[in-house]
């Protein structure tokens, strides 16, 4: 596929090395994470919590710490009024896909960092079945970069972008949690893979419908 | 027939219901250099970012053809380049590496690097290629974004301003880009410097609505 050649790349790699030098979303995303993490273990304790609410608040630290800094990648293109340069320079399709896959790597970098922390320091939360557990989380990642990013670039043209994302990417991200949620608790139930083909077809289909709808409509969102 | 033609039908831009500018029609062949002059607030940069497909009018249209074909707005940039004072470069990349990175994302072919130090020598910021853009003056980094347009050697140059914070070496510079571009492309320039006015062939003075 074309668009997603060269210029798709590069962008992705412009973004990457602008992040390692700027730590623009890195820093929040990390911060939050180690925040969120160290207020479940303290306000958990030494109380028995299900595991079905111990994938909730994964999931919730996931969402939460995806809002913080997954907006980034279009947000600060607008803040530094690079902007216009970037739309004189590539296909809004090369950008999209570009900060598409910028975002995914973010993500999933911090959610399988997330995880680990995650099922190190809460001792109750055991994953039984480690191959669902995984495929939620690369799955997840994926649908979650792909609505985070156009919703990115839909806020970024707003003023109130702070506040904007987490109340627009909510409604649209619920179905997406709750299957990310309900996947893991399969993952702490033991069951076996193929109890959770479902949920992962849904969160297949829901990364192919907002990639989709994202490459059709960029054009409008990016321009003005 | 042109081998480059470029076509402003009927254009009109609303900001929140007060009309920018209205009815400006125009046509520019390949050799034509065009100004665009009027007072600050009339509309000079709205109409630029028009022409280069960063602004939808309101209403009209802007064309452009290559040998008779019309090139797709999404492809426009691959023709154009654009220099305005409220363009920015990337701080955190050196000069050149910002001119590496657009030529990369603009998908040119890999032996561009020197087309990018040429050019870096050309305005004068070539010993500064490697030091961040976050330390460059206003100056410096308005003769970047004069490399970075002028790297796939477009056949539309448009520039707002295009003198504005430059010294007079930068200037001079600038004024050798406009006295070549306009031999071999289409050069338009929103401008109130009289001396860049002189290079033009038509100007629209957008208080007068007035083609001259």
């Amino acid at each position: 596929m074309k668009v997603f050649s060269a210029p798709a790349i590069h962008v992705f790699l412009k973004d990457s090395h602008s992040e390692i030098r700027t730590r623009y979303a890195l820093n929040a995303l990390l911060m939050f994470v180690v925040t969120a993490l160290a207020l479940v273990l303290f306000s958990v304790g030494n109380d028995v919590v299900g595991t079905d609410v111990l994938s909730g608040i994964l999931w919730v630290i996931i969402f939460f710490s995806g809002m913080s800094g997954l907006s980034r990648t279009f947000v600060s293109e607008e803040e530094r009024g690079t902007t216009a340069t970037l739309q004189l320079i590539a296909r809004p399709t090369s950008v999209l896909l570009g900060k598409l896959f910028f975002n995914f790597v973010l993500i999933l970098s911090l959610n399988v960092l997330v995880a680990v922390l995650y099922i190190v320091m809460i001792n109750r939360f055991v994953i039984l079945t480690p191959s669902i557990f995984w495929a939620t989380i690369f799955l997840g990642s994926c649908a979650l970069a792909s609505s985070s990013t156009i919703i990115a670039a839909i806020i970024a043209k707003a003023n109130t972008k702070g506040t904007l994302y987490p109340v627009l990417s909510f409604p649209i991200m619920l179905p997406l949690l709750l299957t990310v949620m309900n996947a893991t608790r399969l993952a702490t139930e033991g069951a076996a893979f193929s109890e959770a083909l479902g949920e992962f077809q849904i969160l297949v289909s829901y990364t192919v419908v907002v990639v989709t709808i994202s490459i059709l409509l960029f054009g409008f969102v990016w321009k003005d | 027939m042109n081998h480059l033609t470029l076509t402003a039908g009927s254009l009109k831009k609303e900001f929140n219901r007060r009309v920018i500018f209205d009815s400006i029609s125009f046509t520019l062949h390949e050799g034509e250099a065009f100004a665009i002059t009027g007072r600050n607030g009339s509309g000079k940069s709205t109409l630029v970012k028009i022409l280069c497909g960063l602004l939808s009018p309101t209403k009209g249209t802007v064309r452009v053809s290559v040998e008779g074909k019309e090139v797709n707005a999404e492809i426009l940039f691959r023709h154009l380049g654009f220099v305005a004072p409220y363009l920015n470069m990337y701080d955190e990349f050196s000069g050149i590496e910002n001119l590496m990175l657009f030529g990369k994302i603009r998908g040119l072919e890999n032996n561009f690097a020197g087309d990018a130090e040429e050019l870096l020598r050309q305005f004068n910021i070539f010993e500064r290629r490697h030091d961040e853009v976050r330390t460059y003056s206003s100056g410096m980094k308005q003769r970047l974004k004069f490399a970075a347009a002028l790297l796939h050697r477009p056949e539309i140059l448009v520039m707002d301003e295009p003198t504005s914070n430059l010294d007079e070496e930068g200037i001079a510079a600038v004024r050798s880009v406009i006295a070549e571009h306009r031999r071999r492309g289409i050069l338009i320039i929103a401008t109130n410097e009289k001396e860049d006015v002189k290079y033009a062939d038509a100007v629209l003075n957008l208080d007068e609505r007035k083609l001259r």
